[in-house]
């Protein structure tokens, strides 16, 4: 008899969306993603790539590029038509002006970030004017037939390259007109084959590189319109390629998954002389890679497989650490999945539906990692659609499961949900109160008497649950000094004494249910909160950050614990430090106050407060060996952490009861079933 | 001069072996010069032939390199620690420098002015090796030493592969194993890269080769999962980089960049040549079916002509636009020689295994393979671990008409067998196959033979082969019967006999074929071959016998076996009993087919050493202990073409056949009366500078003119003939092409060639005898082909002219015993210094 009953859940059917584009800040630590689907997405490089925004996507607004201007404003353009800013504080679309030229292609913004260049599908190049509070129309440049598919900018602002089908057109800003017009078509056999060109970027030197549909990267010199090197690649195309600032690297992506990492080298040592080299091949995706960045310390790919790949350049890394880790993101960074403990049920969050399930259930028991026969099978109870092209930004299911709540960008909603034998009714709450939307995280008290809101300007809204089917709005918290940043994470105490709430800023207020007033504030921490959660016994709050720091932090004493200062002063283990996705979630066994259940992505972790730290010397994976040793040694060999990776890659984990665990899984190969098939490639030995 | 050469026999290594230590080398004239065992061959890339062979190592020559301040000088390390710097146009070693330990590789730089690169083990320590810079002192003498040496890398690896030289000598690269290191001689820095140890999913990723791009910073290696990577910016110990590029499956062996290098050539097992462009992975060229795994690539200084050389020996030339233009084959190593050595009694060349799956007929005399053929007709998958078929047995019917060949493909399961019997074409001058036996025996065949009978080649002739399954087989033609066959008999089988179950290892017939005998494990049966009654049975318990032979001649009532609990035994087949014994574990029995002479050799403590008997005496006629170190495994008696004069009692054994062994190296040897210098004179080929002008329609109407000039003058006179020949005599020649700072002062010269212009008594003698030997056979010249074929072309011219008269015919006649008068002119005079 193994220590937990496990439900091991894979009906989650989750397919995250490919990613379109991606655009890191210039000198900056942020990077922004956007997906097939229309959400954007903001990864801050100094929390270790932490996915720290998101910007749920909308079926009306599809996004082809992005980029910052004027320091931290990030636009959108996509086949809308429409330019769109977006409100990175709010996580919405702040506003949008309509291009003029039909669907937009490509965007790109210059070097200091005051002007916005965009390429249509008419096969102009307009610009715009970055001002405050929104761009301005400029000008047209010289236009001519076929899609612009590329831009950029030279980092003198005064030419501009773009690419177009069999050829690649240099303008000059000033006067508008084309300067040169290089044509990059492709000739088999006396049969003139269409040459797109995917890629576009304009070097300080001059030279305009390109990457096309026969799987080339061509450089040019622009003023002589010549070819200067050409390296094929690959034998399918080249979509996308990103410079690096320094200009001495290239990374591009193809549509066989592969990445290639280009780098200008010398030829001998010290002469001046100085070619681009291909250097690096990757191959981390099964699909188009139709999106690369290139980062001052890493190479960062996107495909549509969903994934998106941080590769660090270890001449770059001063030491072998968490930065030099590869990492790898299929799934958000936040939980989808909400869990109705008493109720038994899970709810699933997908990108405009919820599906509400019940969980099997089996009266046998067996010995440890043996599977159980089910005597009632998981059951699908609900979908709830959404109306209306926004995606769910989140949702929630109570405790006791006859409440589910979500959000859209506009809209709130609340549903009643009655179990009869075995008919689910769902009824909408009527009234429910106008509140600041949206909401970016709700959290339901654990006797389901009432919910919280997360949401903008760091207020969490108090709703009472009124039966049968009813609320009304009680309170509404806001930190004392003013937050401009969203609540994106919640935690309330088992008790209904206490709710942490997180901003956007990173700061934790801990605030006072029983008497609706602020508590107190968590230190502040340099880096993003990952997960957190308050103790059913101690009312201690847990701490994640997203650099797999943990802190534990006494709510009534208003201080840190012994043990959380403890692990400070000891330091954590190398290999935990070193993990490369953040902490999701963390919940406790009421059994073993000591216990701390949390997970990532790949593993799911016991930590025993009662058990000494183990030493950077003793191995953090240890429990296949201590399975193997007598009595007497594994109590020796004992630490903190008690570390399983059976269930990859991990949703979401939670604790139902005492001895039963339910694991929400999603294997990579089941959604990649769901994706188109990858270019047929010719495998040695196949 | 006869009497002081026969002191010892003399172990001669001929051929096989695996012949190449280093990258072969071309000169600035387009020859191309091989590390050959000990030796150091020139070859001429426009007609294949072996031109010289250097020898003057103790030991395997393990490096030659042009000297880079003389394109006409070689330096060449061997294991024997010693670098000898050659003019190789003459073939003379000039200078010989002694290092000391032994040298496993050598690299020249024309940047460093007077001194090369070696490998040396280090001392004290067991298989490290360091890369050390030899100072060649510039003082005057032959042998010199070069104690002056200065280490540049430690813990290097031992192979030539391991290590490369960069741009104008910049810098220097090694690797071993998962580490690349590279040292920049001008800064003193020593950079250390590594690829990770893991064994992935893909194979390991160790390095096995190194090349440098000859005008740029970049380095090319080589890895055992098959991938090359490019290496650079490798002056930073950070921000190196990298590429790949992967065809290979299995590793790669060595690289080469192209002179100018713009393109890399690789080559591996996969015996596929693969020319990369701007080291693209998308852009390669491939020159496939090389024949066997690629060792070594080299290329000319003038980036016209490449050279592979391969693991069966085998030399391939290539010309820059990647066609396959010549190949230079000695014999070919095979896996596994498992046919044993035969000889084809048509061409008396040697015949076993040769590439996969083919049958090689090696010629002794020209060093050179006559033809390969395809027994198995199978494509041959070049990859490690795969069970393919392979020839195991193979035997010749006595005047060279059939051919038998047995293959078999191992399987624990269910082994494929396969007997062929071969009919040689007179018209298509090659070996058809007449009859195919799928499984002649249930399980392996352990030997097989045809009745020896001369007179009665068809009608007589039967095929018997043995196999594990405890029987063995007589296989006879028969008529065929079907209309639509095309030919007129094949091959079935007659009679199937066992003793007692034992397993049948070992037949063979009595020399007029009356006898058969058959060994099952420990006993030998006779049994009578044309009733097939089993007629007597020999044994010697406990050993199992691992040969047997009839003996020869007068020997004919004996038959010899041997056992594998080391005893040779004697019996005697009129009295059936054992005539004698001896305590001897012989691992071969070869018994001389033109005399009574066996020859067995024993494997004792680690030597191998030889006896040759004759069945009717029980002591040895002659004993060679140490015939060498390693294992021989097979032997063969080759008849000579004719008798050679041997002044020794000892050696008369040799005198009609000459003894060829082939140790577990596959190195071939064979024995030699003749001294070490005798065998180094050079012979008309090494002179063939002049003679081998290629054929040439000029040439031929030259050597017409020159004939016919010489046939009017021997009408005008004898006399003035025999001056006019003697100047070609070999001692004049030797004279005259001798380069003039190694010849022996004036008053020492002119005497032997005041002689040499003589006629002597003696030729008078030597013209007799050849004159028997001239209607013995007309194959006995050993000119060089080119000048045989100008005969022929005489001979044909004078052909007409028969018709006229006898006198012209006549005259051209005794012309050849004029000739063959001067081959046996005495130049010995060069063995004295």
């Amino acid at each position: 008899m193994g220590e937990f009953e496990v439900h091991r859940v894979r009906f989650f059917g989750l397919v995250p969306a490919g990613v379109r584009c991606l655009a890191c800040q210039p000198r900056g630590a942020r990077l922004a993603l956007a997906r097939t689907d229309g959400a954007v997405e903001v990864y801050n490089f100094a929390a270790n790539y932490f996915q720290e925004k998101v910007i749920p996507g909308n079926e009306a607004r599809s996004v082809e590029a992005l980029c910052w201007a004027a320091g931290d404003r990030l636009f959108g353009a996509g086949l809308g038509g429409e330019i769109a800013e977006y409100d990175l504080s709010r996580l919405c679309v702040a506003h949008s002006v309509d291009g003029g030229g039909g669907p937009i292609w490509s965007m790109a913004a210059n070097s200091s970030g005051t002007q916005l260049a965009i390429g249509c599908e008419d096969g102009s190049v307009k610009l715009f004017q970055v001002v405050p509070g929104g761009i301005q129309f400029e000008r047209n440049l010289d236009r001519r037939k076929g899609r612009i598919l590329c831009l950029s900018w030279h980092p003198s602002d005064t030419h501009i390259a773009a690419g177009s089908i069999d050829v690649l057109r240099v303008f000059n800003v000033s006067s508008g007109q084309t300067v040169q017009r290089i044509m990059v078509n492709y000739h088999v056999h006396k049969v003139k084959r269409e040459c797109i060109v995917w890629s576009i970027a304009f070097l300080s030197s001059g030279t305009v590189v390109t990457s096309d549909s026969f799987g080339r990267v061509q450089f040019w010199d622009w003023e002589r319109g010549t070819l200067e090197e050409s390296h094929t690649v690959s034998t399918s195309a080249v979509l996308s390629l990103s410079v690096s600032e320094e200009e001495d690297s290239i990374i591009v992506g193809t549509s066989t998954g592969a990445t290639y990492q280009f780098q200008l080298l010398p030829v001998k040592a010290g002469s001046l002389e100085k070619r681009w080299v291909r250097t690096k091949p990757f191959q981390y995706h099964t699909h188009d890679v139709r999106a690369v960045a290139h980062s001052s310390t890493a190479l960062i790919s996107g495909g549509l497989d969903a994934q998106l790949v941080i590769r660090p350049l270890m001449e770059k890394m001063q030491k072998k650490g968490y930065d030099a880790a590869l990492r790898k993101f299929t799934f958000p960074h936040r939980r989808l999945v909400s869990c109705a403990r008493k109720a038994r049920l899970l709810l699933f969050q997908f990108s405009q539906h919820l599906e509400l399930w019940r969980l099997g259930s089996t009266d046998e028991t067996g010995k440890d990692g043996e599977v159980l026969p089910l005597c009632r099978m998981p059951e699908h109870l609900v979908q709830l659609k959404s109306k209306g092209p926004e995606h769910i930004y989140c949702s929630c299911v109570s405790p006791c499961g006859s409440w589910v709540a979500y959000s859209t960008a506009s809209r709130f909603h609340l549903y009643r949900v009655e179990y009869k034998g075995d008919g689910v009714s769902v009824k909408k709450v009527p009234k429910v109160p106008k509140l600041l939307l949206p909401a970016y995280q709700l959290q339901f008290a654990s006797d389901s008497g009432s919910l919280f809101i997360a949401s903008a300007r760091g207020s969490v809204h108090v709703l009472q649950l009124l039966e049968p089917g009813g609320c009304k709005h009680l309170h509404m918290f806001r930190p004392p000094s003013g937050c401009p940043e969203a609540v994106y994470l919640l935690a309330v105490s088992a008790d209904g004494h206490w709710l942490a709430a997180v901003g956007g800023d990173w700061a934790i207020h801990i605030y006072n249910l029983k008497c609706f007033k602020h508590h107190c504030t968590v230190p502040m921490y340099n880096c993003a909160v990952t997960a957190l959660a308050i103790h059913p016994i101690t009312n201690n709050l847990v701490i994640a950050y997203s650099d797999q720091q943990l802190f534990e932090f006494s709510i009534p004493e208003k201080q840190y614990t012994a043990w959380s200062r403890m692990v400070q002063n000891s330091g954590l283990h190398k290999a935990w430090l070193e993990r490369d996705s953040p902490i999701t979630h963390i919940t406790f066994n009421p059994k073993n106050p000591s216990h701390i259940l949390l997970h990532d992505i790949y593993m799911f972790c016991v930590l025993d407060k009662s058990l000494p730290l183990p030493d950077n010397s003793a191995l953090l994976m240890n429990q296949s060996t201590l399975k193997q040793l007598p009595e007497t040694a594994r109590q020796r060999q004992l630490h903190a952490f008690k570390i399983c990776k059976k269930f990859q890659p991990l949703l979401f984990a939670d604790l139902l009861d005492e001895n039963c665990l339910v694991m929400v899984e999603r294997p990579i190969m089941d959604f990649k079933t769901q994706l188109p098939l990858p270019i047929q490639q010719k495998k040695f030995g196949t | 001069m006869v009497a002081p050469a026969a002191a010892a026999l003399r172990v001669v290594r001929c051929g096989g072996s695996s012949l190449h230590g280093a990258r072969a080398v071309f000169s600035a004239d387009s020859y191309l010069l091989c590390a050959s065992g000990d030796f150091v061959k020139m070859y001429s890339v426009a007609t294949e032939e072996t031109l010289r062979v250097m020898g003057g190592h103790a030991d395997l020559v393990t490096g030659i390199q042009l000297n880079p301040h003389n394109h006409m000088q070689l330096y060449s390390s061997s294991l024997d620690g010693t670098i000898k710097l050659w003019d190789f146009m003459d073939g003379i070693p000039i200078k010989t420098f002694t290092v000391g330990s032994k040298l496993l590789a050598l690299y020249a730089l024309g940047s460093s002015e007077d001194s090369v690169f070696v490998i040396i083990p280090k001392s004290g320590e067991r298989d490290t090796f360091q890369l050390v810079s030899v100072k060649l002192t510039k003082a005057a003498g032959q042998d010199l030493e070069a104690k002056e040496l200065s280490v540049v890398l430690d813990g290097v690896d031992a192979s030539p592969k391991y290590i490369a030289f960069g741009r104008e000598g910049e810098y220097v690269a090694s690797v071993k194993e998962v580490n690349l290191q590279v040292y920049f001689f001008k800064q003193k820095q020593l950079n250390r890269f590594s690829v990770s140890a893991v064994k992935t999913k893909s194979g390991n990723n160790q390095f096995t080769c190194i090349a440098c791009h000859p005008t740029e910073d970049c380095i090319a290696t080589g890895h055992a999962d098959g991938k090359i990577r490019i290496w650079r910016n490798f002056y930073h110990k950070k921000e190196y980089t990298y590429s790949t590029l992967h065809w290979h499956h299995d590793t790669v062996m060595d690289l080469a960049f192209s002179v100018e290098g713009t393109s890399l050539l690789s080559g591996g097992v996969e015996s596929v040549l693969v020319l990369w462009h701007n080291q693209s992975d998308c852009q390669k060229d491939f020159l496939p079916r090389l024949g066997s795994p690629i060792e070594y690539i080299s290329l000319a200084s003038d980036g016209t002509l490449c050279c592979t050389l391969h693991t069966d020996n085998r030399i391939t030339i290539i010309n820059s636009n990647l066609r396959f233009a010549k190949s230079i084959q000695g014999l070919i190593k095979s896996a596994d020689v498992r046919t044993g050595l035969v000889v084809d009694p048509r061409t008396k060349a040697l015949v076993l295994n040769g590439e996969p799956g083919h049958l090689q007929f090696y010629c002794l005399q020209s060093d050179q393979q006559l033809f390969s053929l395809d027994i198995v007709q199978r494509q041959y998958i070049h990859q490690a671990g795969l069970n393919q078929a392979d020839l195991v047995k193979v035997a010749f019917s006595a005047q060279g008409k059939w051919l038998a060949t047995v293959e078999e493909r191992e399987e624990v399961t269910d082994p494929e067998l396969q007997l062929k019997l071969w009919f040689y074409d007179e018209e298509t001058q090659s070996f058809k196959l007449n009859t195919r036996i799928n499984m002649p025996h249930e399980d392996q065949i352990t030997d097989m033979c045809f009745r020896d009978m001369d007179e009665l080649e068809d009608d007589s002739l039967i095929l018997v082969t043995t196999g594990r399954d405890c029987v063995f087989k007589v296989w006879v033609m028969v008529e065929d019967t079907d209309p639509e066959a095309q030919q007129s008999v094949s091959w079935s089988c007659d009679f199937v006999g066992s003793y007692h179950n034992y397993q049948a290892t070992n037949c063979c017939f009595s020399e007029d074929g009356s006898l058969l005998a058959v060994s099952f494990e420990e006993t030998v049966t006779v049994w009578d071959s044309v009733t097939w009654d089993l007629k007597c049975t020999f044994c010697h318990p406990p050993g199992k016998i691992r040969n047997i032979c009839f003996g020869r001649l007068t020997c004919s009532k004996y038959l010899i076996g041997a056992s594998d609990d080391g005893f040779l035994c004697c019996w005697n087949l009129l009295s059936c009993a054992l005539e004698w014994s001896a305590h001897l574990n012989v691992l071969v029995l070869q018994p001389d087919p033109l005399s009574e002479h066996i020859a067995a050799v024993s494997w004792l403590s680690k030597e191998s050493s030889l006896f040759v008997f004759k069945p009717n005496e029980p002591r040895p006629i002659y004993i060679q202990r140490n015939l060498c170190r390693e294992k021989i495994q097979l032997a063969a008696f080759v008849p000579r073409d004719e008798p050679e004069t041997i002044g020794s009692e000892k050696y008369l054994w040799l005198r009609r056949s000459q003894l060829f062994f082939l140790t577990d190296t596959q190195e071939l040897m064979t024995l030699s009366t003749k001294s070490l210098q005798e065998r180094l004179t050079p012979t008309s080929k090494q002179l063939a500078v002049e003679e081998s002008i290629p054929m040439t329609p000029f040439s031929l109407l030259l050597g017409k003119h020159r004939r016919q000039q010489s046939q009017e003058d021997i009408d005008l006179g004898k006399l003035f003939v025999r001056n006019k020949r003697e100047q070609d005599s070999p001692a004049v020649k030797e004279l005259l092409h001798t380069p003039a700072h190694v010849l022996p002062s004036a008053s020492f010269l002119c005497p032997i060639f005041i002689n040499s212009l003589l006629i002597s008594k003696q030729n008078k003698s030597a013209e007799e005898v050849a004159d028997e030997v001239e209607m013995e056979s007309e194959k006995t010249e050993d000119d060089s082909d080119e000048e045989r074929d100008v005969t022929e072309m005489e001979q044909e011219d004078t052909s007409p002219l028969e018709l006229l008269g006898e006198t012209t015919c006549k005259l051209s006649k005794s012309q050849e015993k004029e000739l063959r008068k001067i081959r046996k002119m005495d130049y010995s005079w060069i063995s004295a210094f």
